[in-house]
């Protein structure tokens, strides 16, 4: 149904915490999500013309790069950007056959794919650009939080987490329950100052960003002295008295 | 946003039968249009096929059309399954009211009631059809109030242009629609160029630093895109116009769609017959010929608060 109940207070909301601060932008975290997802739960994730010069594909993930500022107080932040399974999914309200859908237990946003019409409608309504529509099946894509993995036993517990974050070599990327104040995640949030991203779209995003911590602008230490050494006080002197007084100081 | 052909002749097409179809509706119950069964045959026939051809034409563009059915069944929160439930409910009286009409020949009694019952339903179907666009967040050309009285006031001076054009080749000619007419094409310019003021002068709350949540760090800029070649998003999307063609389409969507059909549709109420079925049908023709590129325009001008990521200043 895509009218859904909104999520009561310590209801579990699982989601991502992604650190801007350690992303290295290497794109692991979207090959592994292609990975298993084409195997997954939304499988296949359609390639179109992969070899060919019009290359297109679906992906749950990608990988932006952004800079912010200017000058010697700008960064580079690598910026991964995939589903955020919002509180307030316009993108299940809009859907006209309730294909689209928000899991009651966990949050999760789904797409039927066997009733979805492939109308589109819910990929305009998302700002975020989490949903792809995959032109070969006529039905519409997106992150599925891996929730063929988090609640899969035949996996070894530590592999019960999305592909995003299992593979990523920076451990930029952290799986929890958002809904729990007490779980690692959420004290990652409050202790690094994680944020949502547009909240003036009013979708409450589940997703949170770890902001870059404040860079360091002094240069680091290099073995060299840090300062050059002061010029002589003798440098205008005439050759014969600065002669005496490298002898003198000796 | 990506204008696609199906999307654009839906909404010109089925507006202007639904237009057609209420001011019929409307029109009878009044006693201003013919009561002979071959005017009422010919006038909700081309309403009928309006409004079929546009809402097949919008199932072309779906990834699986022969589910379309289900769209009827989220009424409850999707403006889009709205649409649907409405525009089937339409044909109902639109059945009732075509039969009593061009078979039995009857235009009164609740025949008139299912006109009336039709006309309020037309209106629904395209509040509907408006509210797809003004309820999406994420276009701020479209989430906005312009959007509904706009599709409305063109459904509306379309249908009524169609109908003037009608009664004129009917050798019918009635004032009160060509004044319904003109006043509608008024209404519809009025909106349409308030609506282009809000989208000249406004732009969206959201900027690539509350997308991106760096705005603390300084200006925001793309420097390097998540993909070398263009994905659905960008295809979708990231449609661009210029601005300069865009002043020109502007241009032809104003006079196309509303000087030119204004100034026919006055000329021929004062012109003899022949000329007035001239004058209004070219009038219609052009309307909604000017509706099309208007209709292009709202989605090759809707900008898409995604392309924030993909490196837009704006939204």
């Amino acid at each position: 149904m895509t009218s859904y109940a909104e999520p009561a207070a310590g209801a579990k909301k699982l989601g991502l915490v992604i650190d801007l601060d350690t992303c290295v932008g290497c794109h692991a975290c979207a090959v592994n999500c292609k990975e298993w997802n084409s195997g997954g739960h939304s499988a296949p994730m359609t390639d179109l013309d992969p070899y060919g010069a019009n290359a297109d594909g679906v992906w749950f993930n990608r990988i932006h790069t952004f800079e912010a500022g200017e000058g010697p107080d700008s960064r580079t932040v690598h910026f991964p950007k995939s589903c955020l399974h919002c509180e307030k999914p316009a993108c299940v309200e809009v859907c006209p056959t309730g294909a689209s859908y928000k899991r009651e237990e966990d949050g999760i946003v789904l797409v039927n794919a066997d009733t979805c019409i492939g109308c589109k409608l819910c990929s305009w309504a998302c700002p975020y650009g989490a949903r792809e529509f995959d032109a070969d099946e006529g039905v519409m894509k997106k992150c599925t939080l891996c929730i063929d993995r988090i609640y899969n036993e035949n996996l070894a517990p530590e592999e019960r987490v999305p592909a995003c974050v299992s593979t990523c070599p920076a451990s930029a990327r952290h799986f929890g329950d958002l809904g729990d104040p007490q779980s690692d995640v959420s004290k990652l949030v409050e202790a690094r100052g994680g944020y949502a991203l547009m909240p003036e779209m009013g979708y409450a995003p589940v997703n949170r960003y770890l902001p870059p911590r404040a860079g360091k602008k002094a240069v680091g230490c290099t073995g060299a002295e840090a300062e050059l050494a002061k010029p002589a006080e003798t440098a205008g002197l005439h050759p014969l008295l600065r002669w005496m007084d490298k002898v003198l100081s000796r | 946003m990506h204008p696609a052909f199906s999307v654009i002749f839906f909404t010109v097409a089925s507006g202007a039968g639904y237009g057609l179809f209420a001011l019929l509706g409307l029109g009878n119950a009044l006693g201003l249009v013919p009561a002979d069964r071959v005017f009422g045959l010919c006038s909700l026939g081309l309403a009928t096929v309006l409004i079929t051809a546009g809402l097949l034409s919008s199932t072309a563009h779906l990834g699986h059309p022969e589910r379309a059915w289900r769209a009827l069944s989220q009424w409850r929160t999707s403006w889009l399954s709205r649409e649907g439930v409405a525009a089937l409910a339409t044909y109902v009286p639109l059945g009732a009211f075509g039969i009593g009409w061009a078979i039995f020949g009857n235009v009164d009694g609740p025949v008139a009631i299912a006109g009336l019952l039709g006309a309020a339903l037309a209106f629904a179907t395209v509040y509907a059809t408006a509210m797809i666009y003004r309820s999406l967040k994420p276009i701020h050309q479209w989430h906005n109030r312009f959007v509904v009285p706009g599709y409305l006031a063109m459904a509306l001076a379309s249908g009524a242009a169609l109908l003037n054009a009608f009664v004129q080749i009917w050798g019918r000619p009635q004032l009160a629609v060509g004044v319904v007419c003109a006043v509608a094409i008024v209404v519809a310019m009025f909106a349409k160029q308030r609506y282009w003021h809000f989208i000249d002068t406004t732009k969206s709350a959201s900027t690539p630093e509350t997308a991106t949540g760096l705005g603390g760090i300084g200006k925001v800029r793309l420097f390097e895109a998540p993909h070398t070649e263009e994905n659905y998003l960008l295809k979708e999307m990231g449609y661009k116009i210029a601005r300069k063609h865009a002043a020109k389409l502007r241009a032809i969507a104003l006079n196309a769609g509303f000087r030119i059909p204004l100034a026919l549709t006055l000329l021929a109420t004062a012109l003899p017959g022949p000329l007035a079925i001239v004058a209004s049908s070219v009038a219609a023709i052009l309307l909604l010929a000017g509706l099309a590129v208007e209709r292009w325009l709202f989605f090759a001008e809707a900008k898409h608060s995604v392309m924030l990521y993909y490196g837009a200043q704006t939204a």
